[in-house]
């Protein structure tokens, strides 16, 4: 697919998603929205990425892939990188630590351009890693912080993460800094996708549509909170009758909450579907979470299975008087045997 | 079907099962009272409609401080004719004469914490609770 059908095919997926909820809101189909197609997507979502990670299971790793950044243990007086190659359970606990916490992988980036002539110019490249750590930990914060709207009383976290993330007090309500970097890093990685060349190239549907879905619920929440204004009170007494198992759709929410809340519903219905079940996949990346022992312990390939052999000796067996008769040598006599 | 390291695996999805229901075994067994705002008994309007006053109240509160403290224009007709004095303490606080039993109500219950009242001073609550705070007309002005 060329650019132009992945991004808008991708957009007006978008849009078809937003006309639908809008359409659902207006006429009164709130049960469906609020109350069922909240907890069917809940179900989805936790069922399928259990199933993705107990599929993945399965997969045996007989080898360890050494994609290392850094020297292999060796002998004693080779400096060894025990982080970035490790060969003990440890330095693997550290290594993913740095790649789920800090995206190492990422940080590593480089871009090759042709610079002032026929030269190849290799230099390391951080937007990538900034606009994904940015996105990353502004939706979990934005995500934690929405436990207000699912929690009675409200844990004294979630409180104290609404307390840093509007730090500045600038308009009321405050302006929460993680809104701002969410949407900032999500356009940018839109932007990427559609300027780079060699990245456009790769693109597909599957890539733009999450980024356009984040962006419809990042926008439709602001919206709620600093402009249109929504009745979050019974927007709260919705969530925690399901959370409490006593749905209840209380009148006078606009139409925009739905919006919002049948977006993020399609968000996780489509997450272990697609690429976004790399929140657990990276748990399970064989060249991150295996330590580089393939010289120190020996790994039995599982799925060997025992292989029928016949050996010389039992050939010589089965035809040890033929072979006599023919004059051909034979490792036993016939006497030997008749003991 | 054969799980490798089934332990970790294992592991794994009961942490990622427990967060991502956390809500739902959080709140079991916990009765979440609604919010119960006690409505000012002998005045019938806010100053606002009560749709736009319930999820504006802080935008309203907000453009009257700018109005006031920066330009001093403290005079405000709301939409029923009346005319009022741009105050927190002074107009919003004289018909809900109670915080206690009105705004916190519904900040308690999302935890909301106003800052305001660092400097503004909140209103003497009224001794017996059960009563309903009265409302104190504010003083119109012309
Ligand atoms: C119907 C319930 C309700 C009542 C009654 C109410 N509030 Fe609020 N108020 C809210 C909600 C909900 C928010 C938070 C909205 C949000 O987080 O988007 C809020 C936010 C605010 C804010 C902005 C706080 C911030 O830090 O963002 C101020 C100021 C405020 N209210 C003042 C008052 C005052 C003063 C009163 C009493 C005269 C009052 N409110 C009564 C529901 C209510
Ligand atoms: C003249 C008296 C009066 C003044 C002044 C006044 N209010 Fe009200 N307020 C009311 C009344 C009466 C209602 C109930 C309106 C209704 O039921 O239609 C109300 C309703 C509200 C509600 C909605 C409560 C709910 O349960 O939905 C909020 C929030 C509120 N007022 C906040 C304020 C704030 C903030 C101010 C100051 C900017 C203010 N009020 C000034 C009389 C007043
Ligand atoms: C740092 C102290 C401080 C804080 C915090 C504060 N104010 Fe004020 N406010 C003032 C001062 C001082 C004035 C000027 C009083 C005057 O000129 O009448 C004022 C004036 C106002 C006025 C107009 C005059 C009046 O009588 O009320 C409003 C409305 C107001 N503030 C609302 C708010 C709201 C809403 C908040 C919370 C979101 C808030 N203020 C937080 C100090 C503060
Ligand atoms: C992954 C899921 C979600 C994302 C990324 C998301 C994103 C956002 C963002 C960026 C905002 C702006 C204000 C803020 O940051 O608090 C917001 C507001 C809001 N969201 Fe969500 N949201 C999600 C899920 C939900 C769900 C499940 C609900 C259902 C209760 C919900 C209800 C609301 C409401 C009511 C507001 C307005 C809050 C206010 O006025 O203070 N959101 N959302």
């Amino acid at each position: 697919m060329n650019i132009i059908s992945s991004f808008l095919l991708s957009f007006l997926a978008g849009i078809a998603l937003i006309v639908i909820a809008w359409a659902g809101a207006l006429t009164n189909l709130q049960g469906l929205f609020g109350v069922v197609l909240p907890y069917i997507a809940i179900t989805t979502f936790v069922a399928g990425v259990v199933y993705r990670v107990l599929n993945w299971a399965q997969s045996p790793v007989p080898f360890r892939i050494p994609t290392t950044c850094g020297q292999e243990k060796s002998f004693p007086w080779i400096k060894a990188n025990c982080i970035e190659n490790p060969s003990s359970t440890l330095g693997v606990v550290i290594r993913m630590a740095f790649e789920v916490l800090t995206f190492r992988s990422l940080f590593r980036g480089t871009t090759v351009e042709l610079r002032g002539g026929p030269k190849l110019d290799y230099r390391s490249t951080k937007w990538l890693w900034m606009a994904a750590l940015g996105f990353h930990y502004s939706f979990l914060m934005i995500f934690f912080r929405h436990f207000r709207f699912f929690t009675e009383p409200i844990p004294a976290l979630v409180h104290l993460a609404e307390n840093m993330d509007s730090f500045f007090e600038v308009t009321v309500p405050a302006l929460y800094i993680s809104d701002g970097l969410l949407m900032a890093c999500v356009t940018y990685l839109l932007i990427r996708r559609v300027i780079i060349p060699q990245v456009r190239y790769i693109s597909l549907p599957a890539d733009y549509f999450p980024l356009f879905l984040i962006l419809a619920i990042g926008t439709t929440g602001i919206l709620m909170r600093y402009i249109l204004k929504v009745d979050v009170v019974s927007i709260k007494e919705l969530a925690m009758g399901l959370v409490t198992f006593h749905p209840a759709v209380p009148k006078g929410i606009g139409s925009l909450f739905y919006i919002h809340l049948f977006l993020v519903c399609v968000l996780i219905i489509y997450f272990p579907f697609s690429k976004l079940v790399h929140l657990g996949g990276v748990f399970l990346s064989p060249t991150r979470n295996l330590a580089n022992n393939n010289r120190q312990v020996r790994h039995v390939n599982p799925w060997n299975y025992p292989v029928k052999v016949h050996t010389y000796a039992e050939y010589e067996d089965d035809f040890r008087e033929k072979m006599i008769e023919a004059g051909l040598p034979v490792e036993k006599e016939l006497s030997d045997e008749k003991e | 079907m054969k799980l490798y390291d089934s332990g970790k695996i294992i592991t794994g999805i009961v942490i990622f099962v427990i967060l991502m229901t956390f809500p739902f075994w959080f709140n079991m067994g916990r009765a979440a009272p609604k919010p119960d705002p006690k409505l000012p008994k002998n005045v019938k309007n806010c100053v606002l409609p009560k749709d736009t006053i319930k999820t504006s109240h802080m935008q309203i509160l907000n453009n009257w401080r700018d109005e006031v403290v920066r330009d001093n224009k403290r005079s405000f007709v709301a939409f029923d004719g009346k005319h009022f004095d741009k105050s927190l303490s002074n107009t919003c606080m004289k018909c809900h004469s109670s915080k206690k039993q009105f705004c916190d109500q519904c900040h308690n219950y999302l935890k909301v914490t106003p800052y305001c009242w660092d400097c503004h001073i909140e209103p003497k609550e009224p001794k017996e609770s059960k009563e309903t705070a009265e409302a104190k007309e504010p003083k119109e002005t012309k």
